[in-house]
This record gives structure tokens, sequence and C-alpha cells, in this order.
């Protein structure tokens, strides 16, 4: 290939990487793990030169904090709600579109448009489908339901307070575990039609002359043969799963929560954020550790479970 | 196994009524497949929907108890107010140069990065590859906090150069080009130099012309991730000179709950969304090529 | 069980919707395929060979035409009611299933009546592994197996549930020289000892000439001729039957007949009685020619090619359509490889003559 005196043109061309790479990538990987073992560390105070000492204070102050029991509890439950929800509709409708033929493409992209948007933009749009405006204080009046309500209320049901003052927190959840999984339908019904369309067709044929029922053919052929896309998606989905932030904040706003219950939905990555303004570093390095470890365990008993169960 | 005639998936049948029974069979599982799809998409669109329909409506239209599926009497002037309560028009600008200026720079770092991990043979290469790629591995909420330091140390805070400068390089991007890159036959690049051909020369006219499509989709990824970036915008440049749309969008509106003006959220929100609608209608192909390659949002 | 098919047509409409021109893949096919033999689909490829056999399974459907099995109209028959055991060209074993599970799983799609006990099951999905030969086997997956042995496990899957015809897409075509040689004898033996009527396809002549009881050459979607293979070969009924069967290929000759002779070249070479005087064209098998000093055939010797058994000479003559001319003789004929010339007279029943313009044979 090249001259080796000619290595100094690949360092050149690597070098702005390398240098950006160096200061927004690597230096916080060390500096992060470093802080949260500080105990207490907060910027202000090192500014002025104090010194910290080293230990698992931080931690222990993140685990024994009822706010960051409240997150984890939040983003639990999300994660675990959405993950399995999404995923079986995504199999679904990608199964339903693999087949057919009149429409496919044309459907294909209506169920990719959620994709394109902002989702702190259309969570504005879902808080407003499930807002009630004018609510008695009895609970029994309002001056407009919304329309899931009137849709509920279409059909015989009652009218729920999902989002606005005093609502629940199983209606809250609802209402994130609906927009989150329509939030993240594209990305897997695009993934999974992938997966599908590069099934060799002469499984199916096989299939059809052994007069393989329907059901049969989804459970033992086309499941297990997408299986590595279908942890693939899985994981990537737990992952942005424990991540969930900006979506609540679509729906209920910066306060992370209904009016009058300010952080009630929040969520790990928002308590990180919660604890930068005010400089709590250490505080903050130490939960995005706890946050990683989580991460990093459910990972890999996800490939750990798939490792017995997926063809690859 | 020996010589057996009677077949067992054939009994005695009525031919004709099984193939009737077969056809009825497929007609009714086609019906339903499409049934679902239908009623999927209809909630799939359903926001989109009520966002349009909301924003032409005046604030009692949308106040009615029951809901008009149509605007009885449409109106434009939520946009306009929208326009003016979010100063709509300096959050483009800004969210536009934002991302102009970041996907320049993006993608020369990133043809000058896969190039050299493509092409050039130095020491170390392989082990520094794979050191990038170990990095993808980690969240990013991990880097927030020492970044949001690091930039408060420079004095960055509150400019421009905070939303550019730290997510320059995207490693994914580097690794998706040079993936393309490597497909081009070395030969290539090696009659080039005979042809007394230089390396910057050889990757303007023969590489990226070759890895256009994989360009294009980075630069739309780049550009929407721009446009959609929040949590960082928010923490570090949240100021009316340097505020990016989504986080101005949100600040403008800051109720979600209650007795608010909605049609005009829902002009503002349409407002937002038109672009990136447009830019899914025309460069479908690409947006899709790229996220079913790298499974990011944004 | 007889399989007919009574005018089978099958047309695919244009891909190309602008040219707006039908491929008809196979026209007017009419047979009658007697119970329990093994019969060969034969042509190059696009002859419209796998479509018939698709159409036979059901995965296709007929444009024109009927299909028959036994006394059974099954054309409008969905596949997995006729009854069919399909092997795939690459065989379609289900990758992550163990091989006891591929030959299991046809038997548990089975419904109703027809279903039938665990142990049934797996006592006849052993009956079928034993059939061919892969009882150790049973635990291995796909991936883990060589081609012949994944072959022998889709043919045991295709035979578990006790087909009415079996069906078989190139089934050799996947295997080295050597296994196909083992395979096709190995079918041949399977298709005996079951008795299922099995239809095969394959563009190899040799393939089907070796195992078939029948074989059906095909051309562009029109069959050209039926018979046992011997008799195919002996009696092509067209130049393209002719020139498609027997290995090294016929050699192909400009002649004329005046007179009742048949001239290739100046030479007359055959006498002909009762052809009209035309201009021909000759087919002589590699065997028909009988080394003779006055034999009134000469060729330009180029070189020549012991065998063991059999001496192949290579030579050329003017009037020949191949590139070379290539007889087979008996290896106890010694040939004078310096000579600049060989000459033959020609086995009157190795030797065919076509019609110049519709290739059809004219019988002498």
């Amino acid at each position: 290939m090249v001259d080796s005196k000619h290595q100094w043109k690949a360092w050149i061309y690597l070098s702005p990487a390398i240098v950006l790479l160096l200061i927004f990538t690597v230096w916080p990987i060390i500096n992060t793990v470093r802080i949260a073992f500080l105990e207490g560390y907060n910027a202000l105070e090192a500014a002025y030169g104090v010194q910290f000492q080293f230990g698992l204070g931080n931690f222990i102050k993140v685990l024994q904090y009822s706010d960051f029991m409240t997150c984890l509890k939040n983003t639990m439950l999300l994660t675990v709600l959405t993950v399995p929800i999404s995923t079986i509709l995504a199999l679904l409708i990608a199964v339903a579109l693999n087949s057919i033929k009149p429409l496919q493409k044309f459907l294909q992209t209506i169920f990719f448009l959620p994709y394109v948007t902002n989702s702190i933009a259309i969570g504005m749009v879902f808080a407003a489908m499930f807002n009630i405006i004018g609510l008695s204080p009895d609970g029994m009046r309002a001056e407009s339901w919304g329309i899931i309500n009137n849709v509920i209320m279409f059909f015989g049901g009652e009218p729920v307070n999902w989002i606005n003052a005093q609502s629940s927190y199983a209606a809250n959840i609802a209402v994130m575990t609906i927009y989150i999984v329509w939030n993240a339908l594209p990305f897997k019904i695009l993934i999974l039609l992938g997966g599908l369309q590069s099934i060799n067709k002469q499984y199916y044929e096989a299939a059809r002359v052994d007069g393989t029922p329907r059901w049969r053919v989804l459970t033992r052929i086309t499941v297990p043969l997408l299986s590595p896309m279908l942890v693939y998606v899985v994981i990537t989905s737990f992952i942005g799963g424990f991540k969930e932030y900006s979506s609540i904040v679509g729906i209920f706003g910066e306060k992370m929560g209904p009016v009058g219950a300010d952080l009630k939905l929040n969520t790990m990555v928002g308590y990180i954020y919660e604890a930068l303004p005010e400089m709590n570093y250490g505080v903050a390095s130490a939960a995005a550790l706890v946050l990683f470890g989580i991460i990093l365990v459910v990972t890999l008993i996800n490939l750990q479970v798939s490792k017995k169960r997926v063809h690859f | 196994m020996a010589k057996k005639k009677d077949s067992v998936v054939m009994h005695e049948r009525d031919l004709q009524q099984v193939s009737a029974q077969q056809r009825v069979m497929q007609g009714v599982v086609k019906a339903f497949t499409y049934l679902f799809l239908g009623v999927m998409a209809l909630i799939v669109l359903f926001p989109f929907y009520w966002m349009i329909i909301s924003s032409l409506k005046d604030l009692a239209e949308y106040r009615l108890n029951v809901p008009t599926l149509w605007p009885q009497k449409m109106v434009f002037y939520n946009y306009v107010e929208a326009f003016e309560t979010a100063d709509l028009a300096q959050l483009f600008l800004n969210t536009a140069y934002v991302g102009i200026v970041s996907t320049i720079l993006s993608l020369v770092i990133t043809v000058l990065s896969a190039f050299a991990f493509a092409r050039l043979e130095f020491k170390g290469k392989d082990a520094m590859f794979a050191a990038l790629l170990a990095t993808m591995m980690i969240p990013g909420e991990l880097f927030t906090i020492t970044n949001y330091a690091t930039i408060n140390e420079f004095g960055w805070m509150k400019t421009f150069t905070v939303l550019i400068v730290p997510f320059l390089v995207s490693v994914f991007y580097i690794y998706l080009l040079r993936q393309n890159f490597m497909q081009v036959p070395n030969e290539l690049y090696l009659a080039a130099k005979v042809d007394g051909c230089g390396d910057l020369k050889y990757l303007w006219k023969v590489m990226i012309p070759l890895a256009m499509p994989t360009l294009i989709s980075i630069t739309i990824l780049k550009m929407m991730g721009a446009w959609n970036s929040y949590v960082w915008p928010r923490l570090v440049a949240n100021d009316d000179a340097h505020r990016l749309i989504t986080n101005g969008l949100r600040n403008a509106f800051t109720t979600t709950t209650g007795d608010v003006n909605y049609p005009v959220q829902m002009a503002a929100v349409a407002i937002v969304s038109a672009p990136l609608f447009l830019v899914f209608l025309f460069l479908r192909k690409y947006i899709m090529q790229g996220v079913s390659r790298s499974g990011i949002k944004g | 069980m007889k399989v007919v098919l009574q005018n089978l047509t099958k047309i695919f409409p244009s891909r190309d919707k602008k040219a707006g021109k039908e491929v008809v893949a196979v026209n007017d096919f009419t047979f009658e395929i007697p119970d329990g033999k093994l019969i060969g689909l034969l042509g190059p490829s696009g002859c419209g060979k796998s479509t018939t056999l698709y159409m036979i399974s059901g995965l296709q459907k007929p444009t024109g035409g009927k299909i028959f099995f036994g006394d059974d109209d099954v054309t409008e028959l969905p596949t997995e009611s006729r009854g069919v055991g399909l092997v795939f060209q690459n065989y379609a074993l289900y990758p992550h299933m163990t091989v006891k599970q591929n030959i299991l799983f046809p038997l548990e799609n089975l419904k109703g009546a027809d279903r039938m006990p665990k142990a049934e099951m797996l006592e006849r999905a052993y009956a079928a592994a034993k059939l061919v030969q892969i009882e150790d086997l049973m635990d291995r997956k796909p991936g883990e197996m060589s081609g012949g042995q994944q072959q022998r496990v889709a043919i045991a899957r295709a035979l578990v549930k006790m087909p009415r015809v079996l069906l078989l897409d190139e089934p050799l075509s996947n295997l080295d020289a050597r296994l196909r040689l083992q395979t096709r004898e190995e079918i041949r033996r399977i298709q005996r000892e079951t008795g299922i009527t099995t239809i095969f396809v394959t563009h190899d002549q040799e393939e089907a000439m070796s195992i078939s009881d029948m074989i059906v050459v095909m051309k562009l979607g029109v069959v050209q001729q039926i018979g046992a293979p011997q008799e195919v070969y002996d009696n092509p009924l067209n130049l393209f039957v002719a020139k498609f069967l027997g290995t090294p290929p016929i050699n192909v000759f400009d002649g004329t007949v005046k007179d009742g002779k048949l001239y290739i070249g100046e030479e007359a070479v055959l006498d002909v009685p009762g052809v009209a005087d035309q201009e021909v064209t000759v087919g002589i098998r590699p065997e028909g020619f009988v080394l003779d000093e006055n034999g009134p055939l000469s060729c330009k010797l180029s070189s020549v090619e012991v065998m063991g058994r059999d001496v192949s000479i290579v030579s050329k003559n003017a009037a020949s359509l191949n590139p070379v001319v290539r007889s087979i003789i008996n290896a106890d004929n010694k040939v004078d490889a310096s000579k600049e010339y060989v000459r033959y007279t020609l086995k009157a029943h190795k030797v065919f003559i076509f019609n110049k313009e519709n290739e059809e044979r004219i019988y002498f």
C-alpha cells in the first residue's frame, strides 16, 4: 500500500477526529469514573482547590436518595412495558406487511413516518390529545374531555384523567407507554421487515408443501429465522428504554410530571441532568455509572438468553 | 416405510370443497391482514392528523365538548401567532446554522478518517479502529457530565461552538463510510498513484462519488439530529441568541396540560415538523437505508 | 398414483410492463405419468421443466389445462392438500432445527384425523431416516452436514408424510461429481423401495438417462419427446433431442440427399432409400463410426485419446457443424495417430437425418 515514511499522512487525516475524541469521549470516560469515586465531588469546591476523598460515598448517596429510586422505578417500569409491547406489535406489523403485495410500499412509508418526527414536538400533540380542559373539582364535568376520552366515551367507556393535575400514576404510565411504543415502532418495523425480506422464500414454499398452518409458520419458521434481528431490536430498545427522557419532556414538560407533581415521572437520565447545573458532578457521575452498569448487565443477560435460543 | 399406497394426508375428501374452503380461508386471512394494517396505520397517522386540524381551528371550536373531526371554520392565524410567540424565525436560523456547519465539518472529518482507516497503512491501525468501535458501547450520558464541565472550563457556555464541536466525530459514521470505502477495489487507488494522482484528488474524484449514497444518508441524519437535539442544547446554550428549535418550542409552551391554547401550540408543532416531513418525502430512500444500517436515532 | 397433465400451460406476464411481452413458460403439455415410475423432466435452463414441477406441486397455478392425481382433478387444489413431497434444489432445510425436527415437521402439521401420536411420528421419522441412511445424524443441524447428507434429509422430510407424488427439483446439481453418481443411484433405490411416483427435474441428460423410467425432453416450454431413455436416445424425433442427449454429443454435419444416397461433402456415405432429394442436417452418434480403410467418409485426424475400454478419435471435416468430429471405437482397434486421415463407414442405425428447415427427423 503506502510507504511507511508516509505514515504521517494517515495521522494528519486522523488528527481532527483523534483530538476531538480525546477531549470529548476518552477524557470523559476516565474523568467520569474518577469523579464518581471522589466523595461529594462538586465543581465549585473543586475550583477553589478543595481535595476530595476517594470512596464510594457518591454511589451510596445515589442509591439512598429516594428521588433516584423513583427515577429507577419509572425507568424500569416503562422499559419493561414498552419493550415487549413494541417488539411484538412491530413483529406483527412487519409480518403482515411482508405478506401483502398491493399497498406494501405505501403502508411501509406510513409506518416509518413517526421516525422522522421530533419527540418533543409530537409529545406535545399527544399531550393535547389526552388533555382535559376545565375539569370540575369533583372530577365529574369538564369543558372538553379531549379527543381520546371522547373516543373512549363513544365506545361506552368512562373518561380518564390521563395527564392533568391529580392524574393517577397508572394513567400517566399508560400515556407514556402508548407514546413510547408509537415512537419506537418505525425503527423496529424497518429492521424486522428487512430481516423478513432476507429470509429465503423457499422455506415458506417448503412449509406450504407440508401444509403448515399459519401460526406454526410464524412461531416455528419466521421467528427463529428472524431471531438475530429480534435480539438486535430487543437489545437496542432495552438500551433506549433505560435512557428514556425526552419523550417524557415532550408530554409533561421539563417538570417531568403532571401539574402539582413535579418529577413524578423523572427518569434516570433526567436525574443525571438535574444534578449538572448544581455542579453535583460526583453524584451525577455515580448515577451515570449505575445507569451504565444496569444497561451492561441487561445487555449481557439478553445475549446470554439469546445464545441458547437464537439461531445465527 | 415400505410400499404404502394409501396416503395419510388424503382421505376420501371432496376435493372441490377443500379447495373452495382454502380459498375462502385465504380471503379471510388477507382481509384480516389488511384490516389490521389499516387500523395500525390510522393509529400511527392520527396524531399528525390531529396536529394539523387542531392548528386550523379557532380556540372556541377546539374547546367544544365533543371535538370536531374537521374544522368548521378554517383559520390560519394560529400559525402567525405561533411564529411570534416562539420566535420561530430566530430558532430556525440558529438551528439551520448549527445544522449546516456541523454537518459540513462532520463530513470532512468522517471522510478523512474513514479514508485513513480504509486505505492507508500505519502502525496501530487495527488497535485504534477497535478502540474507536469500543467507544460506541458506552451510553452518551456518561460523557455529558464531563463534557459539561469541560466546556464550562473552555468558556464555551452559550455559544454556537458548544453546539457544534463536541459532536463532530461520530464513530459510527466513520465505521459506515470505511466499510463503504473498503468495497472500492484497491487497484483503483494504486492505479491513481501510478498516474500521479494525489490522495486528496483521488478521494475527491473516486472515493467520494462512489460513496455518495452513504454520504447523503449521513448528511440527512446529521441535519435531522441538529433539528431534533434537545438535551445538550438545553443544558449548555439555553439563551435567546443560541437556542435551537426543539428546545425553543418546549420553552415557548411550557404548560402542556390544563387550559392551554392548543391551536397555537399545534401550529408551532406543525411548523417545526414540516421540514422533517419534506425531507422524508423526498429523501425517504436515504433515510431508511441509513437507519436500517445504523439503528441510531438522529 | 398416476399423474395426468392435460394441456398444461403457464404464461408469465411480462416483467417489463412497457414491453408487454408475455413469457410462455410451459405450452400445452399433455402427458400421463404411469403409477410408481421415476420420470425425468429434462431440458436446458428456461425450458419450463421447473415450472411444470411447481405446477404439479401446486406452488404455481397453471394458466390453462388440468392436473390429475389418479382420477382426482387437483388443478384448483392448494399445495398442502395435494399430498406431494417436494425436494428443493437447495434443500430448504430449516437451519434452526435439527435433522429430527426437520423430518418431524411435516407430520406435526397434520390435523384432525390425520394427526398421529408422538410415538408414531417418531417411528415414522426414524423409518424415513433409515431409508435414506441418516439415522446417525438425527441430532445434527443442517449447517453441520455435507451437501449429500442435507440432500438425504430433504428427501426424508419429503417422504415422511408418505406423499402421493414425490417431486425433486434439480436434486443433484448442488453435489460434487462423485456424490452425484452415488446419490442418483440412491434416488433410484429409494424410489423403487417406496414405489412412489417420482418426478425430477434436471438439465443434465446423463443424470436423467441413467435412472429414469421415462424422460421428457423440453425446449422453450414445448415438450419435444417423451419415452424410455434408450428409446429417446436411439430414436430422436428432432435435431434438438438428438443434440441434447448423449455424451460426447452427437456429431452434426451438413449433408445432401441425392438419388437415395446421403452425401457428406463430396462423399456418398450411406444409402437412404426413399428419401427425396434435398439438403439435410446429418447427426451421427460418436459410436456410429467404424474404422475402415476403404470407408466413404474421410476426416483429417487431429488426435487420438485412449480412455481404457474405448478410444476417442478427434478429427476434422469440412462439412461438420461441430468444431471437431468425435468418434468412439473399441480400444481393440489400433489407430495410427501419425496418419493424416482416417476413413470411416457408418452404422446406419446411428445416423439420423433431419429436415434442414424445421429440424424434424427424416426417416429412411
